[in-house]
């Protein structure tokens, strides 16, 4: 087994998550691109422990499942924001959120 | 090129395939779709990297629950259903800091591995695993299950209007 095929598929994933990151505007398919990225990350943690003799055995495919876990949590709350913000705005562009929205504005900022 | 090498590389270029499909497409749902392809074709390369149950959990955790969850957002943001243009950025910076770090990290990797060869070690099935967790990993186990509980509660509170609010 050669080592660097699943090391550089790995590899090429990632890439492929940043691009999405970066590119996409809808939401949605942003948290997909963070997916292919922490999708990634495990292929490395479990390739790592098949070519690598760690000192406790099995470990990189430990830390997979809780990487999954984690992932798992993460998407859950990550889509619970997004449907709030469509509530709020009929729109998930992400582009479009303005940073400052809402909470200022319904409060006196200068008291005095 | 034995079979187990035969196999990375088929499941490889099916998962880097399909993942640049899900960052490419024109169709919101379709990227979920083929998000399926991508996180299943990993699925294989655990299976045959010998992490059996990494394998089966990716499938029952990510093919099956996260896709589904996924595939419901797009549902609820009304989402159209065919082609829609209005997807992307400019492409420019993205495309050199994604090709730059992907790229990047798989010149680092062929450098540091070049055409070496490893035996696959035994499998890792769910008694090993098991095995693993609960002699070596039981306090990040135990803080995961309170993460997850945090998370739990965090999305019932952020996605109902009429807890948390401030009057």
């Amino acid at each position: 087994m050669h080592p660097v095929v699943p090391y550089v598929t790995a590899a090429l994933l990632f890439g492929l998550g940043v691009y999405g990151v970066l590119r996409r505007r809808n939401a949605v398919l942003l948290l997909m691109s963070v997916e292919l990225m922490l999708n990634a990350v495990n292929l490395v943690l479990v390739t790592a422990d098949a070519t690598a003799r760690a000192a406790l055995p099995a470990t990189g495919q430990v830390f997979a499942l809780f990487v999954i876990v984690i992932a798992a949590a993460e998407v859950g709350v990550g889509l619970a924001l997004v449907l709030q913000l469509y509530r709020l705005h009929r729109n998930i562009a992400v582009d479009t959120v303005a940073l400052d929205d809402g909470s200022l504005d319904d409060e006196p900022v200068g008291v005095g | 090129m034995t079979t187990a090498d035969v196999l990375l590389f088929g499941l490889g270029a099916v998962a880097v395939g399909a993942g640049l499909l899900v960052v490419t497409t024109k169709h919101v749902v379709r990227a979920g779709l083929w998000l399926v392809v991508t996180l299943g074709a990993t699925a294989g390369l655990y299976l045959v990297l010998t992490a059996e149950l990494v394998a089966w959990v990716q499938v029952l955790l990510y093919v099956g629950a996260v896709v589904v969850l996924l595939l419901f957002a797009v549902m609820l943001t009304r989402a159209p259903i065919g082609v829609s243009y209005d997807l992307d950025r400019p492409g420019w910076p993205a495309l050199l800091v994604g090709a730059g770090s992907g790229l990047g990290l798989g010149a680092l990797l062929v450098d540091a591995y070049r055409w070496s060869t490893v035996d696959l070690p035994a499998t890792g099935s769910a008694e090993r695993l098991g095995t693993e967790i609960f002699r070596s990993w039981v306090l990040p186990f135990e803080v995961l299950s309170v993460l997850l509980l945090a998370a739990l509660v965090g999305a019932i509170i952020v996605s109902r209007p009429d807890i948390g609010e401030r009057r």
